[in-house]
């Protein structure tokens, strides 16, 4: 470009504005004759041209055709169209100094992973030989990013094989559940202080205020139940999470409210967990009345949410002395339900203890009626627990399950599990179905800040760039590249708990809680094989298998194959899987 | 409603009424009466135009009265207004004959009905009740759970969603409880200030002469605790502003249990026994307890119930909803069909089950709860005398697999 004046250039800038946005028009007349070029692919075109025209400068001139060749071969990846035109006009382009990356660096990573072979078409000759030059450009890309979204800095670092690497302890996250009052808080209360994650100051401290308000037998609950209104009524509300460590695992307890009132937060805790921990209260009376109540239907809840593996905790053993019979008696029928509930008899283990005393928890019973008792401590039973597999390499979904003010400097925060995909610092994430985009600023895991965060953790994230109206509770956090679809309604199979009937139902998945109405009966199956028995019935019958169609009330992210839960005037009516 | 005049034949339906809606509820009731075809007579304000022999153009507003022969109407439920299109059919000074014409009906401003199709023994059940004069139950409901609360106005024919109100409450989490507290004070107040808006609690203390006499109930439900704390956060807030018109509520506020925090958890709650007792004559809990027994039933395999419009149908045919504790259960949506033939269908099936089966017809409001309900088993029900079987039979028989063999334990069950 020649040399101008001052006064010559700032025309010259005033022209190339204009010329950009005329670009973008003409670039719509074009994009009308178009076949095969959807509506959204054009905005995408149009937005990446204008960034490859700012990013390349005013030192290159191609002609938008070019541009948007590149984009369409590069799936309009803004940095490898930039290097690949850069490397096509000025092969000799200089190489500038290596920067801190950005956000925005996720290019690069896409790039290299572009590079080992997942592209196809004329693209992939043209990228292979110039890789290395490509990179360098990728980065002078990001530096010019840089002053649209400061602050955050990306590590920019491939979480999988990190992950692989870290050599991290296993990670398991298990839901405690069961009937209301038989011990879920005290026992797991009782785990923390054994295992000293709980130090004994706190302890006499809860001790102390709960014998002020004469409820000092809830002392050790209270560990889990830290609101007001826990405390007072003495019934656990919400999910409570607490995190230890054996030599071999590192859990986090999801400790779920009993009374019935509450199943939707218990549902929550239960979708977040790998395995679930079953408490039924053996005395007299108790252990009978809980399996009217709410035992069975946890315990189906947990199953139809796919969680296989359950450790049953009979608890409260010291109020029947220890009695093996009775233990026998709680476990020959227990299993006998979960047979019939399709449990593998195998991935169930039922363990004896006492949460209020200590006894079986984390060390063995020292009380010689317990002596018929060889098997595993409940720490010990837990330990074995294998933990479910992680989906790290799908593209990232994360049920948001808590939006919160997480400090002063940090004033959007959101935790909840991740359910596939890994996620890090500088990262950005698309908040569904209000279709709004954050920037990660930082990850925590266990109060610990920490780079990434791969599937099955359930970490805090402190985001930036979004206002806390678009978060929340049971919103799907996702890849913008990879983004949730929306839906209005669904065909699911269910498995019914009671009779279904078209009606007005509530829609669970995970911390989700919506409205919605089942239209139509479509066929009952057979539980094994899948086929069709009846085609129309007038009505599901309690365990049977069938398919319906529902209706949400508004849309929402839900994708095949999640595992939903309807709920009709306080009882759960049935479980199902989501076909589409 | 008033009905100030009325001259409808006995014989073939023919004649008309002159009616004046005098409350918003009014309104829902001429949405139900007003069909396509029908001739209907009002107040109208028209833009007329007039071209001078000069050539230049003067329009002016003129208030006049206008014929119409309906040909759709559109009912908007938040702000019970009910707008009805039609064609003109008098022709005047300012209008001519044909010409479009949509009326908005007002409240206090009579109109004149004629039906089209001559009045139908539903037709004129439904004026009867639209002019019904006895006092009608009215009451407030808000249906809350944590962060989040749905404001209703239960009427006689109608459940209206005044507003929902949601704010986002921190979860419990370790360590920060103050947090959780905070969001829910701050969600109880949104949800109080929300609800005296709609309340307009000042409005009815300012003329004394209503207000004694119109105190309407105010329901809190809930599940768990919410519905009770903030019962307890509108007596402190009474007390601390010292709110004479809030103050005067508080005895008025019933609080009661519901699964959900969803408006259609209603219905659950109006059919429990603390709130039946007090609600007992209304329309609304006479109709959740029709559709809690019809759902009875069908739970129980009985083969007495029976739902959709093409087994419903059956059964009538088969002379099975009869005298002796037959029940046709109908929501109003059916009869406001557009099309005729549609309405001539289901006025002949409640007809038939009334005067020739002796049976009971009982119409619900689609409004309501329990019309929705209904509306979900295809808007059409009926608890038969006798037990018929298979009804639903389809006429491509054979359809039906019965697969043999029960499940076994070993395999894997497909959910």
């Amino acid at each position: 470009m020649p040399p101008k004046s001052g006064h010559q250039r700032a025309k010259n800038i005033d022209y190339d504005d204009d010329e950009l946005y005329s670009d973008e028009d003409e670039y719509y007349e074009e994009g009308g004759e178009e076949e095969g070029i959807s509506e959204a692919d054009k905005q995408q075109m149009a937005a990446a041209t204008i960034k490859v025209k700012e990013a390349l400068g005013g030192s290159l001139k191609p002609t938008d055709a070019e541009i948007q060749e590149a984009l369409w071969h590069y799936y309009y990846d803004v940095a490898k169209s930039v290097s690949y035109l850069k490397n096509k006009y000025a092969p000799k382009a200089p190489s500038k100094p290596k920067q801190p990356q950005k956000p925005a660096s996720r290019f690069d990573q896409a790039a290299s992973a572009a590079g080992t072979g997942t592209t196809d078409g004329p693209s992939k000759q043209k990228a292979i030989p110039k890789k290395s030059a490509a990179d360098k450009l990728a980065e002078s890309l990001d530096k010019v990013q840089v002053e649209e979204t400061p602050k955050i800095k990306s590590k920019n670092l491939n979480v999988v094989e990190e992950f692989a690497k870290s050599g991290l302890k296993r990670m398991a996250n298990f839901v405690v559940i069961g009937h209301v009052d038989h011990g879920k808080s005290t026992l797991m209360g009782r785990l923390l202080y054994d295992l000293k994650v709980i130090d004994q100051r706190s302890v006499d401290k809860l001790k102390k205020e709960a014998e002020s308000i004469g409820k000092d037998s809830f002392a050790l609950a209270w560990v889990m139940d830290q609101t007001s209104e826990e405390r007072s009524r003495g019934v656990t509300v919400d999910i409570a999470t607490n995190n230890f460590e054996t030599d071999t695992t590192r859990f986090t307890i999801l400790d779920a409210p009993g009374h019935r009132d509450f199943i939707p937060n218990m549902i929550a805790g239960a979708s977040m967990a790998d395995f679930a921990v079953l408490v039924i209260d053996a005395s007299t009376n108790s252990f009978e009345s809980g399996l009217k109540g709410q035992t069975k239907e946890h315990a189906l809840l947990v199953r139809s949410m796919g969680v296989q593996r359950l450790i049953v905790a009979v608890n409260k053993m010291d109020t029947v002395n220890w009695s093996q019979r009775r233990f026998g008696e709680i476990s020959e029928q227990m299993t006998a339900f979960f047979v019939a509930a399709s449990f593998s008899p195998k991935q169930i283990t039922f363990v004896p203890c006492a949460g209020k005393e200590g006894d079986n928890v984390t060390k063995r019973v020292d009380q010689s009626q317990a002596e018929w008792y060889t098997g595993p401590t409940l720490v010990e039973a837990l330990d074995m627990c294998e933990p479910a597999k992680r989906p790290v390499e799908k593209p990232l979904r994360l049920t948001i399950s808590d939006v919160f003010r997480g400090g002063i400097t940090n004033p959007v925060s959101i935790s909840g599990r991740i359910d596939a995909g890994t996620l890090q610092i500088g990262d950005t994430i698309l908040a569904m179905p209000s279709n709004e985009k954050a920037t990660i600023k930082a990850i925590e895991i266990n109060d610990e800040p920490v780079d990434w965060a791969v599937a099955g953790q359930i970490p805090t994230l402190h985001l930036q760039d979004i206002d806390p109206v678009h978060l929340r509770l049971g919103d799907i956090a996702c890849d913008p590249r990879n983004p949730v679809r929306l839906v209005k309604s669904f065909t699911c199979k269910i498995l019914a708990f009671e009779h279904v009937l078209p009606s007005s139902v509530d829609v669970f998945r995970g911390r989700l809680q919506a409205e919605g109405r089942i239209i139509r009966l479509s066929s009952t199956l057979n539980k094994t094989t899948g086929e069709v028995i009846k085609k129309k019935p007038r009505i599901i019958k309690p365990a049977e298998v069938a398919r319906v169609v529902v209706e949400l009330e508004r849309e929402l992210p839900l994708e095949h194959g999640v595992r939903i839960v309807l709920r009709e005037r306080g009882s759960t009516v049935a479980a199902g899987l989501l076909e589409g | 409603m008033r009905l100030l005049k009325q001259q409808i034949e006995r014989k073939d339906g023919s004649g008309f009424a002159v009616l004046l809606p005098e409350e918003p509820e009014d309104m829902w009731h001429a949405y139900n009466l007003i069909q396509p075809t029908d001739t209907l007579r009002a107040r109208a304000i028209r833009r007329v135009s007039k071209t001078s022999d000069a050539g230049s153009t003067a329009s002016q507003r003129i208030a006049l009265d206008l014929s119409i022969t309906v040909t759709s109407t559109d009912f908007d439920i938040a702000s019970g207004q009910l707008h009805v299109a039609g064609r003109v059919v008098s022709e005047n000074e300012h209008v001519k004959l044909g010409s479009h014409h949509t009326l908005d009906l007002e409240l206090n401003r009579k109109f004149t009905l004629e039906k089209g199709e001559g009045w139908d023994s539903v037709a004129v059940e439904m004026l009867r009740e639209a002019c019904d004069t006895e006092k009608r139950a009215e009451l407030w409901a808000v249906v809350m759970g944590e962060g989040i609360a749905n404001i209703c106005l239960i009427t006689e024919h109608q459940t209206i969603l005044r507003q929902r109100v949601e704010v986002a409450v921190p979860r419990k989490r370790k360590g920060d409880i103050g947090g959780h507290d905070k969001g829910m004070n701050r969600f109880y107040a949104t949800v109080l200030s929300t609800l005296l808006r709609h309340l307009d609690l000042s409005s009815s203390s300012s003329t004394p002469s209503s207000s004694a006499d119109k105190t309407i109930p105010l329901l809190l439900a809930s599940p768990g605790f919410v519905a009770t704390a903030f019962l307890a956060h509108i007596k402190a807030e009474a007390t601390r502003t010292t709110n004479k018109p809030l103050m005067t509520l508080l005895p008025t506020i019933l609080v009661a249990h519901s699964s959900s925090p969803h408006v259609h958890s209603l219905s659950e709650v109006l059919a429990s026994p603390a709130i039946t007792a007090k609600l007992s004559d209304t329309k609304y809990a006479r109709e959740t307890a029709l559709m809690d027994r019809f759902l009875m039933l069908m739970r129980q395999d009985d083969a007495r119930a029976w739902y959709g419009p093409r087994e419903v149908e059956r059964a009538v045919a088969k002379g099975a909803v009869g005298r002796g504790g037959g029940v046709l259960l109908i929501s109003n949506a059916l009869f406001r069909a557009q099309n005729v033939k549609e309405r001539r269908r289901w006025v002949g099936l409640v007809e038939r089950v009334k005067e020739v089966e002796g049976g009971e017809v009982r119409v619900l409001s689609s409004l309501h709860e329990s019309g929705k309900r209904l509306e979900a088993l295809g808007n059409v029900a009926a608890i038969l005398t006798y037990p018929v079987e298979d009804l639903d039979e389809s006429d491509d028989e054979g359809e039906e697999i019965r697969n043999a063999g029960g499940v076994n334990g070993a395999e894997e069950m497909i959910i």
